[in-house]
Order: structure tokens, then sequence, then C-alpha cells
């Protein structure tokens, strides 16, 4: 039997943007991307299609498809998936769909799993690196309602059923659930794979499918917001920082210590 | 009168820490709507419950059911839904551990309400009931206030030790309402397999007053024993940067961070970690930042008090010795 596996990816501004090109519009409450910096797929997305491809390689066979959700797509930055060595892509555009809280998001995404139909394992990064939620995934999971695993570090695939290891602090947590299931997987499931030449030949030749709001049922009004960005700013910091300078580098440690010393900081 | 619902999570044989911090952001949100704050303890007793009171809760919902499993998410889920359904709150809080941060958001889309997590501030509109949090995003490098719509409850989580727990005082009084659940076996789907514990020696990072930071500036794992050696001076514990953690210098419970644990030490010092806004997330609330880092237009000297620029072979053992002799004599 084909396992049909789901990856659902975003497009976000690159997080390894320096503070110094970081800019925020207050008035319109958004982050203005950064000149001549290119958005990336976010990392945790792309942990997601490592751990969707290792699970293909044991599986043997297994069809694996990645949605996203969004605006302004840079199409060289989206096929990274496909190139990594995906089977397929449907990009959700929609005007209706541009400034969608958390629940609306889970909303269309659920909708186009349900959509693609027969999911057995739907795996997303445990976080977005612009937003920060970390919870689009887990209200996916309410909305198909099926199991739900998060923070994943370890896969695997048993007959009918998946078992995950989630890090606790002192230790890990093993966890396994019957498919069909969604998972999220945290960076140490492992560095995504790096495109081969062929792959990103391969990718090149698939165009993604397009959908948008229509294409799912939806109506704005199926999507509007449950929570409102009041404000956007950047934190100001307050702390000054004494740079201790010695005759050289030893002597600038020792006058360190007897510094913190001194403010009965040790 | 309606009710702002904690999830108080329990630890060994007593409450989780976070209790207490929760009950405290339960109440600054009263102070301006007028709700009681209600603790649900899932899976408690009636010391745990008497705990909750001592500790600011107006009522406790003591909830048991043979299906509530330590770490397993689903029956905490299915037991806070039924409290919800049944005592409608305007407000519910988690906290960002990892049951309170898999059980809220599930908990807001399945009433189909809004959630907003690692919040390190809550507060209330007294008219409209509506909170307003503030949380960071893109990692920190900005910070948001979101407004929940009219739709309860407005579930959110918080960032732990964003608030501070009240002194308990046994002389509180409140309600204890032993809650009827009655799961469901189909509440159930994942189950806990087992449970490795990876010992590590010495004082837990969460606890420790000193902590010494590993960056990749440290070029490889072998210095790890130069700084475990300074954190013994202090009796302290050693933490790392994501980027230690991904080389695979160091296991990935020792990250600080966004993604990784949060602390608030007495002082923090940082060798060689440049300060990227994901670093600083976990660790921003510390009373003192030290930073040691070669290039002085690094970011961690944004955030530290005091630091040197230089090469920490060289800055270290100096400040490792003086450190020893100052605390030793
Ligand atoms: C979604 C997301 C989540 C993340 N979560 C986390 C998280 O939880 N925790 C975390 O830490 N990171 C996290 N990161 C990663 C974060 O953005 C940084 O990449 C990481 O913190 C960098 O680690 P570092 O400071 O050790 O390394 P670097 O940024 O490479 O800094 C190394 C520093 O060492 C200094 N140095 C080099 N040689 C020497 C020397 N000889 N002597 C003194 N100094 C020297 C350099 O000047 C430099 O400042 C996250 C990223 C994303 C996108």
């Amino acid at each position: 039997m084909s396992l049909n596996i789901i990856v659902c990816a975003k497009q976000v501004m690159d997080p390894e943007t320096p503070l110094s090109a970081f800019n925020v519009d207050e008035a319109a409450k958004r982050v203005v991307p950064a000149q001549g910096i290119p958005p990336v797929v976010n990392g945790f997305c792309e942990n997601a299609v490592e751990a969707a491809l290792k699970i293909k390689e044991a599986a043997g066979d297994a069809t694996i498809t990645i949605i996203s959700l969004g605006n302004d797509f840079v199409m060289d930055v989206m096929k990274k998936p496909l190139s990594m060595g995906a089977d397929q892509m449907i990009l959700i555009q929609d005007p209706a769909a541009e400034n969608l809280d958390a629940l609306g998001t889970a909303t269309v995404l659920s909708k186009a799993i349900e959509k693609i139909g027969e999911a057995d394992i739907v795996i997303c990064g445990q976080q977005a690196s612009d937003w920060d939620n970390a919870h689009v995934p887990l209200g996916i999971s309410e909305m198909l309602g099926i199991a739900c695993l998060s923070e994943a570090r370890s896969i695997d695939l048993g007959d009918g059923t998946v078992t995950v290891a989630s890090s606790r602090s002192d230790g890990y947590d093993v966890f396994e659930a019957p498919l069909p299931c969604l998972i999220t997987v945290s960076n140490e499931i492992g560095e995504p794979r790096y495109p081969t030449l062929r792959g990103i030949m391969q990718a090149s030749r698939k165009s993604p499918e397009t959908w948008t709001l229509n294409d799912l049922d939806l109506s704005e009004s199926d999507v509007s917001p449950v929570l409102t960005l009041s404000e956007l700013f950047v934190p100001a910091s307050d702390r000054q920082c004494e740079i201790i300078e010695g005759e050289d580098e030893a002597d600038s440690g020792r006058l360190l210590a007897l510094k913190l010393r001194e403010e009965k900081i040790i | 009168m309606s009710e702002i619902i904690i999830f108080a999570e329990i630890d060994g044989d007593g409450l989780h820490s976070t209790a207490g911090e929760l009950i405290s952001a339960g109440k600054k949100i009263a102070a301006d709507t007028g709700n009681v704050v209600s603790a649900a303890l899932i899976g408690g007793n009636q010391d745990l419950a008497s705990q909750a009171i001592s500790l600011g809760a107006d009522k406790v919902y003591l909830a048991n059911d043979d299906a509530i499993q330590e770490g397993v998410a689903d029956a905490y889920l299915a037991a806070l839904h039924k409290i919800c359904i049944n005592a409608e709150p305007t407000v519910v809080l988690t906290s960002k551990t990892p049951i309170g941060r898999a059980v809220g958001p599930r908990l807001a889309y399945r009433l189909g309400s809004g959630i907003a997590q690692d919040c390190m501030d809550v507060s209330a509109d007294g008219d409209s009931g509506r909170v307003t949090v503030t949380r960071p995003v893109y990692g920190g490098n900005a910070m948001a206030k979101f407004t929940f719509a009219d739709k309860d409850p407005q579930v959110v989580i918080m960032r732990l030790k964003a608030f501070e727990a009240m002194e308990p005082d046994s002389s509180r009084s409140g309600e204890v309402i032993e809650f009827e659940l009655s799961l469901d076996e189909s509440d159930i789907k994942t189950k806990l397999v087992e449970t490795v514990k990876e010992e590590s020696e010495g004082v837990r990072l969460e606890d420790a007053a000193v902590i010494i930071g590993m960056g990749r500036g440290l070029g490889g794992p072998e210095p790890f024993s130069q700084l475990e050696e300074l954190a013994k001076v202090f009796n302290g514990a050693v933490g790392a940067s994501r980027a230690v953690c991904d080389a695979g210098w160091l296991d990935h419970s020792y990250q600080i961070g966004l993604t990784g644990k949060t602390v608030t030490p007495d002082v923090y010092i940082t060798v060689g970690i440049s300060g990227a806004s994901q670093h600083m997330a976990g660790c921003s609330s510390s009373k003192n930042i030290v930073a040691i880092n070669k290039d002085g237009d690094a970011n961690i000297f944004k955030e530290a008090s005091f630091g040197v620029v230089g090469d920490w072979e060289k800055v270290l053992p100096a400040f490792t010795e003086t450190a020893r002799e100052l605390l030793e004599s």
C-alpha cells in the first residue's frame, strides 16, 4: 500500500537577516522585507520535508505532497522541497487569505489536506520563524480529528502506527499513535538534505498547482480572525555594556572577575 | 460569575512551579475584569487543591480519571475541554511546558477560539473583558501585542517565569469542586510507550543561579571541560546555543533559547555566543549577562552589562582562576 504523506511548508523571511536590516513598519504593523535578502523555506519545515523523505525511504512506496499557504511566493525558494525529493506541490494563494490569523491558516490547510484526500501522515515543522506561533499544526490535527504528536526528534513507522520520541527537560518520551496522524518535528529530527543536481533538474520540470479559497469551498467569512495584531515594535534594550580592558586579553579576563566581584554579581 | 481557568500542572508530589505563576497571571486579568480565578487540577488530590488555593486560586476543579497518564496530552486536553464546556470560562491560561503548549492550542482550536503562545504579559479591558497579550515574534527581533476577538475562551500560553507566584498563604480560602470526568477511550489516541531519563550530573540548568553559556565560537566540543570547571567554581551549570547542539558538541538538553530552555539565573556568562535574538529569547530575563566574545560588534554586547572583547582561549583561563581565588578567599 502506498503511503500518502503531506508536508506543510511556509515561506518566511530569512531568520538569519542581520539585525541592522530588520525593520518594522509600526504604522502598518508589519516587518519590512530586507532589501536583497531572499525569503527561505522555514527551517523547521525543511526538517519536516527531511522527515518525510526518511519515512518514504523506510516505507518504500510513498507520495510526498507539499502544501503551502502564502503570498508573493518566490518559486526558486519554494521549489526546494521538490528538489530535495518531494513528489508534488500545491500552493494556496488568495488575496482574501493574505492576513489570516492562526485559526484561519489552520482552517485553510486542513481543508486542503481533506481535498487531497486520504492522508496517512501530515508532517509540519514545530513553528515558523516569523510569528513563532507553534500551534497551527496542532489546529490542523484538531480540525482533521486525527492523532497529534508534537516536537518529534525521531519518527519510526510501524504497521499502521508511528512511534515518535519527543525531548523533555531531562530526557525524552516515546509515543505511539495510529495512522492517520499529524506530527510536528523539531530540528533534532536531523539536518535537511542538500538537493542533488538530479533533484534540482527534476524539480525544474514540475509546476506546482495553485489553489484559491474558492477551490477549497471557503469564503472570507470562514477565515475571519479571532486574534488581531494591535501593535508591532522592536524592543529597546536598556542594557549598557561596560567593556573591561586590561593590558592583554588574559588581564582583561582577570579584571572582569574582579569587576563582577566588586559589583557583587559573583 | 464568569471565570478564568488556569491549567495547574503537577510535578511529582507537588504542584508544578508554573501553577502559581499562572494563578498570578490570572489574578492580573481578574483585577481588571472581576473574574474569579479557578485552577483545573487534573489528576490531583485534596492536598494539591489546598496548595493551589494557598497560591491564590479562588476555586479548584479537582478532576480524576483512570485514563489520565502523566505526559499524555490527549487525556489532559479531553479533561480540560470537558471542564471548559461546563464552566464556560472567558480565559484559559496554560504554561509553555511540553504539556501546556500542546493542550492550550488544541483546546482553543477544538472550541474554535483564539490562542496566543509564549506570552510575556497579559492585560484585559475591564468593560469588554478582551485580553491583550505581549509576545515576542520573529525570533524575538520584534514584540507584538495581540488582542482577542469576541469569542471565548481566550486561550493564553504563558512563557515560564513571566509571572511570579505569590507566597503561599494557608489562610486563603477557596472552593474545591470534584469534577466528574468519565473520559471516553476514543479521547486518547496517543499512547506513552516509554519515558527515558537522561540524568545529567550537577545543578539543573533551570535551577542554576550561575550559568556558563557555550557558543559556536569555542570551535568544538573540547572546551566544554573548561566551561564546566568554571561552572563548578560557582556551583552553576553549563548551557549552550543551538549552534553548539546542532553541531553535536553537546546534547540538545543543554540548549537555551526560543526552542530550548528558558533560564533566569542571577548571572549568565556567555563565551563565544553571538547573541542571536532566538538565543536571547531564552535568557534575556537573566539578572546579569556577561559576554566574552572576540567581535566587539556582536549583538551579545547589546544585551550584556559587562564584557570582554577578546579570544576566549586567552580570556577564560585568567577569568576562571581569578574567580576561583575570589570565591575561595
Ligand atoms: C526558528 C529558530 C529557532 C532558534 N532557536 C534557537 C534557540 O533556541 N537557541 C539558540 O541558541 N539559537 C536558536 N536559533 C539559532 C540562532 O539564530 C543562532 O544561529 C544561534 O544562536 C547562534 O549560536 P552561536 O551564538 O553559538 O553561534 P554564532 O552566531 O556563530 O556566534 C559565534 C560567536 O563566537 C564568537 N567567536 C568566535 N571565535 C571566538 C573566539 N576565539 N573567542 C571569542 N569569541 C569567538 C564570534 O564573534 C561570534 O559572535 C534559532 C533559529 C531559528 C531560525
